[in-house]
């Protein structure tokens, strides 16, 4: 066991929020996932306070060792969340994570203030890859604007706050800092990086958003620097994520600073990737000097 | 879950690659799919690719014997098309929806998207109206159980022209039938207008770039009149009603 914002976890191993539908899963897979249950806690995917379509088509391009998504945060807006995929997330065996982002303070005051009375939530994560409204910039490039929106909500649950950290900010352990300072529980990092592919047939960007998000291996060596350099300036539990593949990918991302891992794009390629890390992770012997950090944070 | 099978057999087919191997997961119905990909040397191809496994819909299944059909078109199929009997390929499926059966049932295949008609043809029969480019190409038509009408783009075998000309006439003679296709999008838009037109019902197996196959990923979603879906697991077979267009 492992313990991390007070969240007992039977493993260090969790999943990047976006990168694995535990409900279609249990569709395709039956309830086979749900013995099997890869990851020790489940990150549901961003909840807006509106429903949103995501972007057009086509929405992802491959590239080697990695690839690029412009998916746009569909989802079904707080009220479908909560009536409809709420009570499906609430039947896996792991706790539950959930994930909301707003373009507004107020938008993210009223989803946290939504989940902070719901039990089947163990902890929120605030997903600051979005432009604030007033600035046009994402919240999570600033350390000022990360701590305001962070000041605005702590006072309105008791649950953890998760901070997930934008990797296309100028100084990530700025505004990690600013977030610890702000009351945030815990940081987690990276998310994707901002990239373009081409269409080589018509020379104009691939994808339906223009630019998406780069994920993968190709940016694992990006994840253990900026994880390192979280870690040197915040105190705070770190979840690290970013091209894991396999347990010395994640053991690399503990041993930078980490103090549980996501696994993301890799669950793509192998639903139950996550498993096998562990697993990894176990047999490299590691494990038992994994979890003093841990607990003692 | 995804699981090692074992290539047993491996030949060309005209234009196309074929390839069959031992899988003991669940018995797939016609029109579903599996996630493939090479056990050994994944990646390092054209572009570093292929990262991603590939979404397949299979031939035909027959006990523990599983295959599939695709054309040299990318760093995917061709590590793929490298593979000879006693390699090993990662296999994630059955996935995805499949066909549902019903009266008076009428083929319609263009190319590669022949290949989910071929076990649907064994199972429900009816006439297997299939188009493609060229002769070469249409060495694929062997691959079906039952009874085929050709077209190619360059007449070198059966009617030439398009495989939906021959889909107009059948509608015009007997317009009692469910269609069911799959093929280019082009084709495939093509049928749900004339369906739509004749008020025959049809279902579309659609083909979309897929990260995972398991609705994970949000990536292979196409537009319905209710908003978009997510192809693998909500498809890959859509009603035609449902669409707007093929795109």
């Amino acid at each position: 066991m492992i313990e991390f914002c007070g969240i007992a976890l039977e493993h260090p191993v969790i999943n990047g929020s976006g990168t694995f539908d535990a409900i279609a899963a249990r569709r395709a897979f039956g309830d086979a996932i749900l013995e099997r249950f890869p990851f020790s806690a489940f990150v549901s995917k961003t909840v807006t306070l509106d429903p949103r379509a995501g972007n057009p088509a086509p929405r992802l391009w491959e590239q080697g060792a990695g690839l690029i998504n412009s998916i746009g945060l569909p989802n079904k807006g707080l009220r479908g969340y909560l009536e409809q995929d709420l009570p499906q997330l609430a039947e896996l065996p792991v706790p539950l994570i959930v994930n909301v982002m707003g373009s507004t303070r107020e938008e993210v005051a009223t989803l946290v203030r939504a989940f902070a009375e719901r039990d089947e939530v163990a902890a929120l994560e605030l997903n600051l890859s979005c432009p604030n409204v007033k600035t046009g910039l994402d919240f999570g490039v600033d350390p000022d604007a990360t701590a305001a929106l962070i000041k605005h909500v702590r006072p309105l649950t008791e649950k953890p706050l998760i901070v997930k950290l934008t990797p296309n900010a100028t100084d990530s352990a700025a505004v990690a800092a600013a977030a610890q300072d702000a009351g945030a529980d815990a940081v987690s990092l990276i998310n994707t990086l901002r990239g373009m592919p081409i269409d080589p047939a018509t020379g104009a960007p691939w994808l339906g958003g223009r630019t998406g998000g780069v994920s993968g291996p190709a940016i694992r060596a990006i994840a253990l620097a900026q994880v390192a350099q979280v870690a040197a300036r915040v105190d705070l539990p770190i979840v690290g994520m970013g091209g894991v593949q396999r347990g010395t990918d994640a053991l690399d991302l503990v041993r930078a600073g980490a103090t549980i891992v996501a696994v993301g794009t890799e669950s793509f390629r192998e639903p139950l990737a996550a498993a096998r890390v562990v697993r990894e992770m176990t047999r490299s012997g590691t494990r038992r000097s994994l979890e003093a950090p841990s607990t003692a944070r | 879950m995804r699981r090692r099978a074992t290539v047993v057999d491996a030949r060309a087919i005209g234009a196309y690659r074929w390839l069959a191997c031992s899988d003991d997961g669940p018995p797939p119905r016609p029109g579903q799919f599996y996630m493939l990909a090479a056990v050994e040397r994944w990646g390092g191809g054209e572009g570093e690719r292929p990262f991603l496994p590939r979404a397949f819909s299979y031939l035909r299944a027959v006990g523990d014997r599983l295959e599939f059909l695709w054309e040299d078109v990318g760093p995917g199929t061709r590590r793929l098309s490298e593979l000879r009997p006693d390699d090993e390929l990662w296999v994630l499926g059955p996935l995805g929806n499949g066909f549902a059966a019903s009266p008076g049932p009428l083929l319609v295949g263009g190319g590669i998207g022949i290949v989910p008609l071929a076990c649907w043809q064994d199972e429900v029969g009816g006439v297997a109206l299939l188009g493609f480019r060229d002769e070469r190409h249409a060495a694929a038509a062997e691959l079906m159980s039952g009874e085929v009408e050709l077209a190619t783009d360059d007449g070198s075998a059966g009617h030439a022209g398009f495989v939906t000309e021959l889909l107009a006439d059948a509608l015009e003679r007997a317009p009692n039938v469910t269609v069911y296709a799959c093929g280019p999008p082009p084709m495939l838009e093509t049928v749900r207008a004339l369906c739509a037109e004749h008020d025959v019902p049809a279902q579309l197996a659609l083909e979309s770039g897929m990260a995972c196959g398991f609705g994970a990923c949000f990536g292979c979603v196409v537009p319905t009149r209710t908003g978009y879906v997510r192809l693998c697991v909500d498809g890959p077979v859509l009603e035609a009603a449902a669409l707007e267009a093929v795109a």
